[in-house]
């Protein structure tokens, strides 16, 4: 005869290992991972401190993704003790993990008890719905998806690289997007800057920008500086950000912005665009090389390319921006490994990347110094600077 | 002989060309060797004083030769030498 519920019930405990939440307070830093079983509504109301959430109905399918070893201690707590206790026999016996306890008594007891419970902001309904893929992956979750709602990234140019970084930057829920260009849209400008369209030719690309940003996404913040970024306004422009997504088409702008996200301590995620070739790399301040230790210096303005008007294939900034775009998101999240210390060299006629080493240098004249040491007349300064920018035009 | 990667600043000074073959035994020969085939190249890699510019880097295979031995670094009949000026576009 099939046994009873609660029958059924006293078995499973009886083969399973049970834990008093006494203990498991003690074990909460201790490298233990705790993974809450119950439903997501439940798990939005309060939670232990540092709890994984995976719903038991998504258990088998899943916890790799949270515990991949399975010689991890895991212990799983529910409201009372009783889903957990099934969730552990089934990571036991059917999973092979070898060290998996159920609290007794769940997040009940552990309240009554007085410990803390952590209560996560919660996404609203629409936010759930619109952001499920992310809540779907165990990197990102809904703790990930705050993280992004609560970001600050700084897009330089509403342009080639720009267009597709900030659109899905947009899409994925970065909360606040600030977007410094001080041009309109041109006809020219719309075989590859998706952002914009016809319809708004002539029309400010910030302004522009910020429709199409809010036809997909009105959750996001924009700022808008309809200005060219120089020594005068950066360090305001810039002060406040966590990412700053590099798109400009001169040298002296990528010098100066290095000077001012080293003194600040910002990221930045930059890119370069020419005929079918990009490059990009990310500058961590101070935990990686800065741009000046990559380029001490722009070549002559004869041989610096972006100075005129020149060719590139359209797809290839949506391919360049789309890199910028995920190394933005990977920042935010802290997930990964970041393009720090790494040139990415993309060659898209050969379908090649290729990627050299960057490292630190020791004498670089702004990243080897402290910040507070490096003076606003410095900064974005170059040997023959005059020469260049009048060569430049 | 080992593999020069050709920026694309420098293609249209080596006739169009992505990939070349330079001999040398160390770095500063065979970009010596580089530019002697193309002479188009010669100032654009290297200073007056016959230094390489220092807008220029040199990557042996993955590695910036001026974590090496500079110009003097070894180079094998496999290897490749990777030459990377700055770009700065962004197609604004």
């Amino acid at each position: 005869m099939s046994p009873s519920g609660a029958e059924l019930l006293r078995q499973v405990k009886s083969q399973i290992e049970e834990v008093d939440p006494s203990e498991v307070k003690e074990l909460i830093d201790e490298g233990v991972a705790i993974v809450d079983v119950r439903e997501t509504e439940e798990f939005a109301a309060g939670h232990l401190p540092g709890a994984k959430h995976v719903p038991r109905s998504y258990l088998e399918s899943r916890i790799e993704g949270v515990v991949p070893d399975r010689s991890t201690q895991i212990i799983l707590y529910c409201a009372s003790g009783n889903r957990s206790a099934y969730g552990a026999r089934t990571l036991t016996e059917e999973l092979g993990y070898e060290h998996v306890r159920s609290m007794t008594g769940g997040i009940t007891l552990w309240k009554d008890r007085g410990y803390d419970v952590v209560v996560p902001r919660a996404l609203s309904p629409e936010q759930r719905e619109r952001y499920s893929r992310h809540v779907l992956i165990p990197e990102i979750g809904t703790e990930g998806q705050q993280k992004l709602l609560d970001a600050k990234v700084l897009l330089l140019g509403a342009g080639g690289l720009g267009s597709p970084t900030a659109l899905y930057l947009a899409a994925a829920g970065v909360g606040t997007l600030g977007i410094v260009d001080d041009d309109v849209v041109d006809l020219s400008n719309l075989q590859r800057q998706v952002i914009h369209s016809t319809q708004r030719i002539g029309i400010p690309k910030v302004d522009s920008a910020e429709e199409s940003i809010h036809a997909l996404n009105p959750d996001v913040n924009v700022v808008k500086y309809q200005t060219r970024i120089d020594a005068s306004n950066i360090m305001e422009i810039i002060e406040g950000y966590d990412v700053i997504v590099d798109g400009v088409d001169n040298f002296p702008t990528r010098y100066l912005l290095n000077d001012a996200t080293v003194r600040l301590k910002i990221p930045v995620v930059s890119a370069s665009i020419l005929g079918f070739d990009g490059q990009l790399s990310v500058f961590k301040p101070y935990e990686g090389p800065c741009y000046r230790c990559l380029f001490r210096e722009p070549p002559p303005a004869e041989l610096a390319p972006s100075c005129g008007a020149n060719g590139v294939l359209g797809v290839l900034p949506g391919t360049m921006g789309l890199l910028q775009a995920t190394e933005v998101v990977k920042l935010v999240l802290n997930i990964g490994e970041p393009a720090i210390g790494r040139l990415l060299l993309y060659d898209a006629l050969g379908a090649t990347l290729t990627e050299v080493k960057v490292h630190r240098d020791p004498d670089c004249p702004i990243c080897s110094r402290d910040p507070e040491d490096i003076g606003d007349e410095e900064m974005g300064v170059f040997p023959d600077y005059e020469a260049f920018c009048a060569a430049a035009g | 002989m080992a593999t020069i990667k050709i920026p694309p600043v420098l293609r249209a000074s080596v006739g169009g060309e992505k990939l070349l073959s330079a001999s040398g035994g160390n770095v500063g020969e065979v970009l010596r060797d580089l530019a002697t085939n193309h002479p188009a190249t010669e100032s654009q890699l290297f200073s007056s004083e016959g230094e390489l510019n220092r807008y220029v880097n040199v990557y042996l295979n993955d590695e910036d030769v001026r974590v090496l031995d500079g110009l003097d670094t070894t180079v094998g009949e496999s290897d490749t030498l990777v030459i990377l000026p700055a770009m700065a576009g962004g197609a604004g």
